[in-house]
């Protein structure tokens, strides 16, 4: 567990589009009962076999810190946020297909943590317009995740997925959409159906 | 005449005791999974109970004269106001003690830049210590996982007594890291509330410093002596059983006319000062009150509950709005006085006067004593650190 294995990763969005249940999922393999408002940051580590089967593999754990807020907050708690934002090695956005103010709050979400990372003095730079120019230059990995698809009636769902694919675009990203089955898990109620694009 | 105030009134009353507790029956009973198929039903169940309560509340209360019948305009808004007025005396009590001590410097504690990275890196820290005991219990998961792969091949005798002490060790080990590791998230939550509070005091302190900064801290001087008058006055009129006569805008220019000589057309300024002195109290109370409830229900809703929440905002601030009007009376003119009386119906306003003071009183002095504690405990946390 030397400190060169370490792998950091955000995972930012809104409050309540689903998180601390996808940070749940990913980690413990099973669906989260009780979600409940994320206080502060929690964390909790996969571990990934990175090329597995090849003679190059090696297992890292991977740093999942989950933080709480919206981008609407205090200045006194977007500040004390900015101490999570350190050496940051990927950034996991997560927005609510129900919600379309979850998604534009996406770009905010980006803004804060990258400027975090590229500022030393903490000071925010952009006065919050988007700009593309700054994800071309960007060397953190960005994951952008949808959550809450099966929660959208039939009939939006052609909508929805422009509207995702307009995101993407705005990010300079991939998109790869993959729905992951009910079968997959092994307690049934309603678990968060994800669409991923993959952003490089 | 005062027809614009009636139809007023009326639609308030309507909306307040038929549609909107209606909906919310309809909203709640609508969240529960089990009831979703006679929703009607049971929101007018819903219903019936809460009048059934509401009317109930009219019992204890001397708020009544006999002689109006069952179903007139006095009962409802008797009922109304009392719950109207106990929570605007709650909320004036509150914020009468909350608005000098939020707005006067001389309470802001002094935090350094030191302090805040102190507490900062304690956070970090703690979240390293919860990090590396997680990758033990993932990785011992896992080994768990891949041995017991193993030993379901073995059979037999000594293998299934070999599978129960491993995985026992194993299993013990992991709900002992576990509650360390529940215990330091605990910890690192309220390192991280902390630091907010740091931050945000460590802003006030900076905005203290500014022009307008400065001209707030002279507004909470202001205050706080407006607000340990209104305490008093409280006191003095429920020891001394007392109902005012005459408004405080009224007296205070009688004050001055009599003592400086000055020649003032009493009835003209008391009229247009009363009145906009009226209309700032009541807009300040409705702004901080808005504040106050959007701070609350920020931090409990959920996509959910939103519906809800944002209807019983809508009823609270019903409530408050015509019980205003019910206490307004107070601070206006005599031939004014006349006005709200008639409209209003004949109800005991001297009971709602004395109602009003013995909340406000019973708030303030609880809230006082709230702030000391919160004030006395926040300095002995930080000198341990």
């Amino acid at each position: 567990m030397a400190s060169l294995d370490r792998v950091k990763v955000l995972v930012l969005g809104d409050s309540g589009v689903g998180k601390s249940s996808l940070v749940h999922l990913l980690c413990q393999n099973q669906v989260l009962g009780n979600p409940s408002w994320t206080v502060g940051c929690s964390v909790d580590v996969r571990i990934h076999d990175y090329k597995e089967g090849t003679p190059e593999e090696k297992t890292f754990y991977i740093e999942l810190w989950d933080v709480g807020g919206s981008v609407g907050s205090a200045s006194s708690l977007k500040s004390t946020r900015a101490v999570f934002y350190n050496s940051v090695n990927g950034i996991i956005l997560v927005h609510d297909l129900t919600n379309k103010k979850s998604s534009q709050n996406l770009y905010r979400w980006s803004l804060e943590a990258l400027n975090r990372d590229s500022s030393p003095t903490g000071v925010i730079v952009s006065n919050g317009d988007y700009d593309r120019e700054q994800f071309a230059e960007n060397p953190v990995p960005l994951l952008l995740i949808g959550t809450k698809f099966d929660q959208i009636p039939e009939s939006k769902r052609s909508e929805v997925l422009t509207r995702t694919a307009f995101l993407s675009e705005d990010f300079l990203a991939e998109e790869i959409n993959l729905v992951i089955e009910k079968r997959y898990f092994t307690r049934d109620p309603s678990p968060v159906r994800l669409s991923f694009y993959l952003l490089f | 005449m005062y027809f614009h105030w009636k139809l007023n009134l009326y639609v308030i009353l309507l909306v307040l005791i038929f549609v909107v507790p209606f909906y919310i029956g309809y909203f709640v009973v609508s969240n529960i999974r089990l009831l979703q198929r006679q929703r009607l039903l049971f929101a007018c169940m819903v219903w019936f109970t809460f009048m059934y309560f509401f009317w109930k509340l009219g019992d204890p209360f001397p708020i009544l004269s006999p002689k109006h019948g069952i179903l007139s305009i006095e009962q409802l808004i008797s009922r109304v106001g009392v719950i109207g007025v106990t929570l605007m005396a709650l909320l004036s009590g509150f914020g009468a003690v909350n608005c000098p001590y939020t707005y006067m410097s001389y309470f802001l504690r002094n935090v350094t830049d030191g302090d805040i990275l102190a507490l900062e890196r304690r956070l970090l820290q703690t979240m390293d210590m919860i990090v590396s005991k997680k990758k033990r219990i993932a990785m011992t998961r896992r080994q768990m996982y891949q041995r017991g792969e193993d030993q379901n091949k073995q059979t037999g005798f000594w293998g299934m007594i070999k599978s129960v002490t491993s995985t026992q060790s194993g299993s013990e080990n992991l709900s002992l890291i576990q509650q360390e590791v529940d215990a330091l998230e605990e910890l690192s939550r309220q390192l991280f509330l902390e630091t907010v509070d740091l931050q945000s005091t460590k802003e006030r302190i900076e905005y203290s410093k500014t022009f307008q900064g400065k001209y707030f801290n002279f507004l909470g001087y202001f205050f706080s002596i407006y607000c340990v008058w209104k305490i008093f006055m409280a006191t003095i009129n429920i020891v001394f059983d007392r109902v005012g006569k005459t408004d405080p805008v009224t007296r205070g220019i009688e004050i001055t006319v009599n003592y400086l000589g000055i020649q003032f057309d009493v009835k003209f300024w008391s009229q247009h000062i009363s009145f906009i002195l009226v209309g700032i109290i009541i807009v300040t109370s409705i702004r901080g009150l808005l504040i106050t409830l959007t701070k609350f229900f920020y931090a409990i809703s959920s996509s959910k509950s939103s519906n809800v929440i944002v209807l019983v905002l809508a009823q609270i601030m019903g409530m408050y709005f015509v019980s205003s009007v019910l206490l307004m009376r107070m601070s206006m003119p005599l031939e004014y006085r006349s006005i709200v009386t008639e409209v209003l119906g004949e109800l005991q306003f001297n009971f709602y006067h004395r109602w009003f003071d013995v909340i406000f009183l019973v708030s303030a002095l609880s809230s006082i004593l709230f702030l000391y504690l919160a004030h006395k405990q926040a300095p002995e946390k930080h000198m341990a650190l």
